[in-house]
């Protein structure tokens, strides 16, 4: 099977990989996928407490190249949006950005479920009553 | 050194200069059939086919009329086993068979339940070895047939060949082995391995593609199989179809070279492959050998690298031909049954990858082998969430995941 050039890109130098701190209140943590299936995503966003915009997001995967690229490309995008506007971001997006062949169309939706499972994470947390003031600790 | 380097002949390999020079006269000037009785085109296809055979045989212990020609092992197998099916019909419908076969073997089996056969699927150990117990408990007085391969195509573990021959003698059962991936890599002898039908193929050995044999035992006992095909009665009526003079020719000599050269080849290959093993479990944790080491290919080693999918390995060294287990890899989306039927679990199938050592390589390669893969699977790790967390001590196994 042939990768297309900005799988490849990804694969080889991947955007944003690493790890946020998961007990700060303004960072969202989703980890979706299980190992038995091929693919495990841990994607993290931090949000800023006073632009409400995501600062920072990161990745870390274990999958094809394709699944790489898909949450390589999810960081990069989340970056600068609100939450709100990153809910908008679907695995049909990521498809059409890295000419995903139809066997890989999972791998998107495992990032476009990472993403919400990010967000659903940050919300519990600033529901949960975490001062959306305080500075966010790094 | 040039790259890419071909380290996937379990696949295929390449064909030797060799058996190409053998060849190409039966292309052109001695182009005849062999099945032409009455001139001397016919006459010299027909020598050279003999010639053919004869190597063939001397290479397994067994005589010139008993081997068969067919276009490769997946005819062979189906052959083997629905040629004795359907000629021991009223004798027995019972087969078995094991987990870790070729879909040449498991698929025909399966077509033949379709039609009311029997057929047992032995488990094999985790060592990927098939249990002579559960072998003897498995026949019944329905049982025609046993087929299992000698040596497997994923993890190249060898199956206890000659004995589960002797179990299948004793009781009046034929033995079926496809022995692909065996023949002309360890010494493989239908006599001492009890085989009354083993299948063969060109391609895993050094010949062309497209040409295989099937050995038909003709004594102690007589073998009698349904030819498949119908036509012109070809190879004693047990396959019809013009026989294909070049291939065969190059499976002869294929064999020839086999025979001549496989001592001092199992050596040399067998030390590369230790050297690539050792080299590879020196400089990486949490790497795991699939099978059986001692009852094993000299050529073969099949490893997960756990935390690492087996694809993106792959795409990493791109510039090493070698396969995976993973299920991204496969048609089917599903990880190798092979290694599932070791025991081995999904988490770590899609994490495999099955090297597979030839003539052609040599020291060099594999020393450039090892080091792209301890590289790539360094990176892949710095970019898996599963090894962090097996750093931070947490136990996967106990994770529950969100599958998908």
């Amino acid at each position: 099977m042939a990768y297309s050039e900005k799988v490849l890109d990804h694969y080889n130098n991947p955007r944003n990989v690493g790890t946020l701190d998961k007990n700060d209140p303004g960072v969202g943590t989703g980890m979706v996928g299980a190992p038995e299936c091929g693919d495990v995503m841990r994607l993290q966003i931090k949000v800023n407490a006073e632009t409400r915009l995501i600062e920072d997001a990161k990745f870390k995967t274990f999958g094809c190249g394709s699944a790489i690229a898909s949450s390589s490309l999810a960081t990069e995008w989340l970056k600068g949006k609100t939450v709100d506007d990153a809910l908008e971001i679907k695995n049909t997006d990521i498809v059409n950005e890295l000419s995903l062949p139809p066997v890989k169309i999972h791998c998107s939706v495992l990032a476009e479920d990472a993403i919400h499972a990010a967000i659903k994470d940050y919300k519990a947390k600033q529901g949960a009553g975490s001062p959306v003031e305080e500075p966010a600790r790094v | 050194m040039k790259t890419p380097i071909y380290l996937d002949n379990h696949a295929t390999t390449p064909v030797d200069p060799r058996v190409v020079e053998a060849m190409l006269p039966y292309f052109t000037g001695r182009f005849g059939n062999a099945a032409s009785r009455n001139h001397a085109f016919g006459w010299e296809a027909e020598k050279a086919v003999d010639e053919a055979r004869r190597q063939i045989a001397e290479l397994v212990g067994a005589t010139p009329k008993e081997i068969i020609f067919t276009s490769g092992a997946t005819e062979s197998n189906n052959l083997a086993i629905k040629g004795v099916a359907e000629m021991y019909a009223e004798r027995g419908n019972h087969i078995i068979t094991s987990a870790t076969e070729h879909k040449a073997v498991l698929d025909t089996c399966k077509r033949l339940e379709k039609q009311g056969y029997r057929v047992t699927y032995l488990p094999v150990e985790h060592d990927g070895r098939v249990s002579l117990q559960m072998l003897q408990e498995a026949i019944t007085d329905k049982t025609i047939l046993i087929t299992i391969m000698y040596a497997n195509n994923e993890i190249g573990v060898l199956q206890p060949v000659a004995e589960i021959g002797r179990i299948a003698h004793q009781r009046k059962i034929l033995f079926h082995s496809d022995a692909v991936q065996a023949v002309g890599k360890v010494p493989v002898n239908v006599q001492t391995d009890n085989i009354d039908l083993m299948s063969i193929t060109a391609h895993k050995i050094y010949g062309p593609k497209g040409v295989g044999a099937l050995y038909v035992r003709r004594k102690n006992p007589r073998v009698q199989i349904v030819g498949q095909m119908d036509g012109g009665g070809h190879e004693r009526g047990m396959r019809s179809g013009t026989l294909n003079v070049p291939g065969i020719v190059g499976l002869g000599k294929a064999c020839e070279l086999a025979n001549l050269e496989m001592a001092e080849e199992s050596r040399r290959l067998s030390h590369l492959r230790d050297k690539l093993k050792d080299g590879l479990l020196g400089e990486l944790d949490e790497v795991y050998i699939n099978g059986s080491l001692e009852h094993r290919l000299p050529h073969n080693i099949n490893l997960s690298f756990a935390f690492v999918e087996g694809e993106s390995l792959l795409m990493g060294i791109n510039d090493v031909a070698v396969s995976s287990g993973s299920a991204c890899t496969s048609a089917t989306l599903e990880p190798s049954y092979v290694l599932k039927a070791l025991g081995v679990g999904e988490d770590l199938a899609h994490t495999s990858i099955r090297f597979g050592i030839g003539r052609f390589n040599t020291e060099e390669e594999i020393d450039y082998v090892i080091r792209r893969v301890v590289e790539v699977v360094r990176r892949l790790r710095e970019l898996s969430p599963l090894y962090d967390m097996a750093k931070e001590g947490i136990d996967l196994s106990k994770v529950s995941w969100a599958a998908h």
